[in-house]
């Protein structure tokens, strides 16, 4: 018997940032996210905290930095096009080193898109969506309870480096139902926020959150400052996943559902005697480069399976820097790939790499 | 020896970088003194627009927020609500308020948000160098509008506290000026009152300062205060244009 | 050896498509296996088809997406047209066949028929035509056992409404003594 409950992605991960000490969100209504707003419009009164429906995702992001900076552990979700019009509040949110957490559960584009499941705001999640030279740290779970996981986790991390965090899902994750466990969720020590706007009271000198710096060598320095921080989190935070990998001729890398696919497609193949392995980044940025650098020394070559046409496939060609080919599948647009196409893809690969 | 006349605690003693004969530097002072004179400093927390007001984080001796543009009153909701017991406003021009952050105005008032604004309304954009903001007159020559703005191709000025008094949430509207010592005085009463008013929880406060931009108008200080009575005014009548606190 | 139950089911929104994979799922939870639900999402939800993922399995569960059902469950005719090529050869098709007037055209399946939507209307229960073929299912299949169905329709049931769950086991007997 099981004391777990099943719990909607969706769902599950707006109870773990309650749980998390998440008192306030800010949202906008867009599918596929809907019931994470629902869940906290629902729960929120119930723990004395707010969720405010604001009047625009613009709007949403910019009341994420307001009570950012003053303090409060806060969250906004919301889904692609979504994402895009935050852009602007998430770099002022960077620039000015505040935490907070921010939901994507990507669907196709671009522009309205589809609403099924996509990949496909990669390069906006990791490479910087808004303008400036910032850094988000990315999350991407695969399954319902590593949603939760994760939750616990960007707040921590926000916490503990001054940053806006995002957790990367898809329409599947957010609408599959899974057994989850609120219990083993890890809490990270994390500093006190001294640099916040709550009042001086009289009693300190004021708190400024600003991210204006009009002498150009004022704000290189402060951005080289934020670049080291960058530094210590590549070293110290990339996480990811090895699946069979050990004796793996082929390493596929994919995230979120995909890697899930990716599974089913290695065991089809293993069964048919082609060694093939999984290298999962659970953080997509900071990306897990040395997994991938050091799977390249006894790999045959890699295989990027995306739900888009081909963006974290960069990455894996970076950190596997030449020693091995890096091929690419995708689906896009909502459409996901079938275990089945993986393994015509690995075999496609395998009969050209004898 | 009695000191007759300082500095307010709550205004930071540094240079103020605005033009020569701006206003804006008269409404800073007047809401530090009122700030000083609630008592507020310690709890209030301060929001900086983009425009020429965007270094007021460096004006206010109280904490401080900088928004993007258009935005402080999303910035005000989100301090307002992490933190219910402080004081919250913010200080914006009408490029800021009124164009670009006309939706995040209307819903902060409507929601009956619990801050208070200060408008400063000089007809034109400062910080860029003199183009047409919404609030521009009919015919106003400015950088982008050389012929005069034309209501075929630019429409109407927006007028704010007119806008906003029809709003329930909307606790207290009142439209004044800074161009003699009467006006400043009332204008100083204004803003006391929007402090107020959200000391007492009553819901969304703002004040239209009617300032001037002798920069960006062409004029000689002495000159814009004239074409600001002479032009401004009649378009943008000074008075109380919502007060909650009135109707009981 | 291991064993995994995928199964899709289908119909017309409003048919209780989700409630009964969640009522599959909780059972597959309450007797230690590893189980998965995803549902059909957006416009198709309102009003038009719906169906649901379930899987049910002995070992960690990869792709939530089954591409290659070993069971279907059809409620309505563009189900049954739309996934009764993909099921694997030797896997179970449950019809209802009072909504569907057609037969399963493929050989090397095994079909039940079972006019569940009538049945249900039979016994006063016009929205319960869900329940007859989960009966037919359990009967039928390996799937799980009475019992864990049982324990996975009391998590389904909140409190509040928990007479129901006395009739709704009525229900799903009339579907498992179903004989055609």
């Amino acid at each position: 018997m099981s004391d777990k409950v099943l719990m909607k992605g969706n769902e599950a991960l707006a109870e773990a940032a309650i749980q998390a000490g998440c008192r306030l969100f800010f949202g906008y209504p867009i599918t596929p996210q809907t019931e994470l707003a629902a869940y906290m419009a629902k729960k929120m009164p119930k723990v004395d905290g707010l969720f405010l429906q604001a009047e625009s995702e613009v709007a949403a992001i910019n009341m994420v930095y307001g009570a950012a900076g003053a303090g409060a552990r806060v969250m906004t979700s919301s889904s692609s096009p979504g994402i895009s019009l935050k852009q602007e509040g998430i770099s002022y949110i960077a620039g000015s080193d505040l935490p907070c957490v921010i939901i994507n559960i990507v669907r196709g584009g671009p522009g309205l898109g589809g609403i099924q499941p996509a990949q496909s705001d990669y390069f906006q999640a990791t490479k910087g969506g808004g303008h400036g030279d910032y850094h988000l740290i990315v999350l991407a779970p695969s399954s319902v309870q590593e949603m939760v996981n994760l939750t616990s986790l960007a707040f921590d991390l926000g916490d503990i480096y001054r940053m806006p965090v995002m957790i990367m899902g898809d329409g599947a994750l957010g609408q599959m139902m899974e057994p989850i466990s609120f219990e083993a969720v890890e809490k990270l020590p994390v500093p006190e926020k001294t640099w916040a706007t709550t009042g001086t009271q009289m009693k300190r000198k004021r708190n400024i959150i600003n991210s204006l710096y009009i002498t150009p060598e004022e704000l290189e320095e402060l951005v080289w400052e934020r670049e080291k921080r960058y530094d210590v989190i590549r070293a110290k935070e990339a996480r990811f996943e090895e699946y069979e990998t050990a004796d793996a001729d082929y390493i596929i890398a994919a995230y979120g559902t995909t890697a899930r696919i990716a599974k089913n497609a290695i065991k089809a193949l293993r069964a048919e005697g082609i060694k093939a392995g999984l290298i999962r980044p659970i953080t997509l940025w900071p990306f897990p480069v040395e997994a991938f650098n050091k799977a390249a020394d006894t790999a045959k070559a890699f295989l990027s399976v995306e739900m888009s046409t081909g963006q974290m496939v960069e990455d894996v060609k970076l950190a596997v820097n030449g020693k091995k080919d890096v091929f690419f599948f995708g689906r896009t647009g909502g459409t996901v790939p079938t275990p089945a196409e993986i393994v015509a893809k690995i075999k496609e690969i395998d009969g050209g790499v004898r | 020896m009695a000191k007759v006349f300082e500095r307010p605690h709550a205004l930071s003693d540094v240079t103020l970088h605005y033009c020569p004969g701006c206003t804006h530097g008269i409404i800073h002072r007047l809401v530090a003194e009122v700030i000083d004179e609630l008592g507020i400093e310690g709890k209030t927390i301060g929001v900086a627009p983009v425009g020429c007001s965007v270094f007021a984080y460096n004006y206010f001796e109280c904490d401080m927020q900088q928004a993007s543009h258009g935005r402080a009153p999303a910035v005000a909701t989100g301090i307002k609500r992490a933190n219910p017991a402080n004081i919250v406003f913010t200080y914006q021009g009408d490029g800021d308020l009124a164009a670009i952050g006309t939706a995040e105005t209307v819903h902060a008032a409507t929601r009956g948000e619990n801050i208070t604004v200060i408008f400063v309304n000089n007809a034109i954009y400062g910080m860029t160098g003199g183009q047409m903001a919404p609030t521009s007159l009919v015919g106003q020559v400015t950088q982008t509008t050389p012929y005069g703005r034309k209501v075929e191709t630019q429409g109407y000025p927006i007028k704010v506290c007119e806008m906003l008094s029809t709003l329930d949430g909307t606790a207290y509207a009142e439209r004044v000026s800074v161009d003699d010592i009467k006006n400043i005085k009332k204008a100083k009463a204004a803003i006391k009152k929007a402090f107020e008013y959200q000391i007492d929880k009553k819901g969304f406060s703002i004040v239209e300062v009617l300032s001037t931009c002798p920069t960006n108008w062409g004029l000689s200080p002495k000159e814009a205060i004239t074409w600001l009575r002479e032009n401004m005014m009649p378009v943008y009548p000074l008075g109380v244009y919502k007060d909650k606190g009135a109707d009981k | 050896m291991s064993k995994t139950s995928e199964l899709i089911i289908a119909g017309f929104g409003g048919q209780g498509i989700l409630f009964t994979g969640k009522v599959l799922a909780y059972g597959g939870l309450m007797c230690g296996k590893e189980v998965s639900w995803l549902p059909s999402y957006g416009p198709e939800m309102r009003g038009g088809t719906a169906n649901c993922h379930v899987i049910i399995s002995d070992t960690p569960i990869g792709a939530p997406i089954i591409t290659e059902p070993n069971l279907l469950i059809v409620m309505n005719k563009p189900s049954l047209d739309k996934f009764e090529d993909a099921v694997v050869s030797g896997g179970t098709i449950i019809v209802d066949s009072s909504l569907i007037d057609r037969k399963v055209k493929r050989d090397d399946v095994n079909v039940f028929y079972i006019p569940a939507t009538q049945m249900a209307l039979d016994m006063d229960a016009s929205k319960m035509a869900n329940m007859i073929i989960l009966g037919k299912l359990i009967k039928e299949t390996d799937i799980m056992t009475y019992d864990e169905l049982k324990e996975g329709l009391k998590k389904c049931v909140p409190p509040s409404k928990a007479e129901l769950i006395d009739f709704n086991l009525k229900v799903i007997d009339a579907g498992y003594n179903y004989a055609e």
